[in-house]
């Protein structure tokens, strides 16, 4: 019964190096280049992963343990996420609250893993991905509240369920401020271009690449692979809010959210490459708004 | 039609918050416009049967003052004494939004329960009119700039013709007409008085203007 659910993570695991390569060849596209293949990703990890390590000794086991504990946390956020309308292997009251603090754990260790290695650089980096963070979070947990409240589901299952065209009926406004403090959310978690910049490689502008500099080898393909898994995860929420109704059928629901999953990859090339990076200071003020949008669709479940 | 008014009400919502938030004095005149133009459109899904002529009179008029006439006064305004943005504002932007989204809350609680003698067409009149209200009055007070203080005063009036809407039955459309003159006054004597501070001390921080007594020597 919940077969289609324990699969999901194992779908992802295969399926999410897609997303970044939808997003670089959406990307080499608006820009008239050739662009790497749709595969890259794929072929980047096969490298990777064969590599041999070399550690530095200053680091301790915490510098290991980050990328494993990510990945690790990754796959278990799987279990209790919804593919779209397929009900996830796990699922139980107040789960939304388990997801978000799987989240923070995964950020949690890698951040320890940079300030472990003592470089100041990554230190800084470390600083900046906990200051959004503490922006982002109310966004995301008010927001899946204002979710549970609206679809009267204390679940990420229950809540996806019956989320159809039939029930936003009157309360599309909702459906659209959730949707964009969601949008604001995923470009935010992945580091996409209007908060960071995935393809700059100056320490002193970059938030996540910088966290991960002196990873190498297999713990680097790790990190990769769980940003490409973030991507999958925090697109999910999006896909969910907005695929119109179940179909009855499993496999048909599982295909439309990694539909919608790949869509939303092409949104998000087609924003890098039509804006700019914000300045530092203005993005604080970019999650405040989202988090507003979500507080708002809070309230107006209220009434 | 009721989500109709909802969805306009909801952006009333959306567009006082971002004023809370706006840095650029251009962005926040284009914010008071666009609820001008909300503002136009509601009395026409809001009017009772048979009013639709009032309805229509007062959508119109309200459009074109709030949407036209009072930006274009307020660019020129800008231009002349050529000030972009809010330096220093008395309070923060990021923090103005997080009190507005206080102020919010307690508008929608105590605007829920504010009993009324009739029907209103939605539940979010009331909360929503208050809220703007707040908002007008928050800019008056936390913003240096006499452009932005304006601009504040605007929405103030904003809130007045959104409740008023609600009393449209009770109230003559000859005293909406009134206030929206008044308001019109108001606007061009403030863009006369923004220009002439700004003569006289190069610049328009309305806080300073209490250094003018007659007996400092």
């Amino acid at each position: 019964m919940r077969l289609a659910g324990w699969l999901h993570p194992i779908l992802a695991l295969l399926l999410s190096p897609l997303l970044p390569g939808v997003i670089n060849r959406v990307k080499a596209f608006f820009a008239g280049r050739q662009g790497p293949p749709l595969l890259q990703p794929y072929y980047d990890l096969i490298k990777l992963l064969q590599k041999g390590a070399v550690y530095s000794g200053t680091t301790t086991w915490v510098f290991r343990a980050g990328p494993v504990v990510n990945l690790a946390v990754l796959s278990l956020v799987l279990l209790i996420l919804p593919l779209g309308r397929v009900p996830s292997a796990v699922a139980f009251p107040g789960d939304l609250i388990l997801l978000a603090y799987l989240l923070v754990l995964g950020r949690f260790f890698t951040v320890l893993a940079a300030l472990d290695t003592g470089s100041s650089f990554e230190g800084m980096g470390a600083s900046r991905e906990l200051q959004f963070a503490v922006f982002a979070e109310p966004a995301l947990l008010v927001g899946l509240g204002a979710l549970a409240r609206w679809t009267n589901a204390s679940s990420l299952s229950g809540m996806f369920a019956d989320l159809s065209p039939a029930f936003w009926g009157d309360s599309l406004p909702l459906l659209v401020l959730l949707a964009s403090a969601f949008l604001v959310l995923y470009l935010t978690e992945n580091c996409r271009i209007p908060v960071d910049d995935p393809t700059t490689h100056l320490e002193l502008t970059m938030i996540h690449e910088v966290m991960v500099l002196d990873h190498g080898a297999v713990d680097f393909g790790f990190i990769q692979w769980a940003a490409a898994m973030k991507l999958w995860v925090l697109g999910i929420l999006l896909v969910g809010l907005v695929l119109p109704g179940a179909s009855g059928w499993r496999g048909l629901d599982a295909l439309a959210g990694v539909v919608g999953l790949l869509g939303v990859a092409v949104l998000t090339g087609v924003i890098e490459s039509i804006m700019a990076r914000l300045r530092l200071l203005r993005v604080p003020q970019l999650l405040v708004g989202a988090s507003v949008a979500s507080a708002l669709a809070l309230l107006l479940t209220f009434r | 039609m009721t989500s109709g008014i909802d969805s306009l009400l909801i952006l009333l919502i959306l567009l006082n918050l971002i004023l809370l938030g706006a840095s650029r004095l251009h962005n926040a005149v284009r914010m008071v416009a666009a609820q001008g133009f909300v503002l136009g459109a509601l009395p026409l899904l809001m009017q009772s049967s048979g009013a639709w002529k009032a309805a229509l009179l007062l959508g119109i008029g309200s459009a074109l003052l709030k949407g036209i006439v009072f930006p274009a006064l307020l660019f020129r305004a800008m231009r002349e004494i050529q000030v972009r943005r809010e330096i220093e504002p008395l309070v923060g932007y990021a923090s103005s939004l997080l009190i507005g989204v206080g102020g919010l809350v307690v508008c929608m609680v105590w605007g829920a329960r504010l009993p009324f003698p009739w029907p209103v067409p939605s539940s979010l009149v009331v909360p929503v009119g208050l809220f703007t209200a707040w908002t007008g009055l928050f800019l008056i007070m936390a913003r240096r700039k006499a452009i932005t203080q304006v601009l504040g005063f605007i929405v103030l009036e904003n809130s007045i013709f959104l409740l008023g809407l609600l009393l449209t039955d009770a109230m003559p459309l000859l005293v909406e007409l009134g206030v929206l003159l008044d308001i019109f006054v108001a606007v061009f004597v403030m863009g006369i008085m923004v220009f002439h501070i700004n003569r006289e001390f190069d610049h328009i921080n309305v806080d300073q203007l209490s250094a003018l007594r007659e007996d400092a020597s």
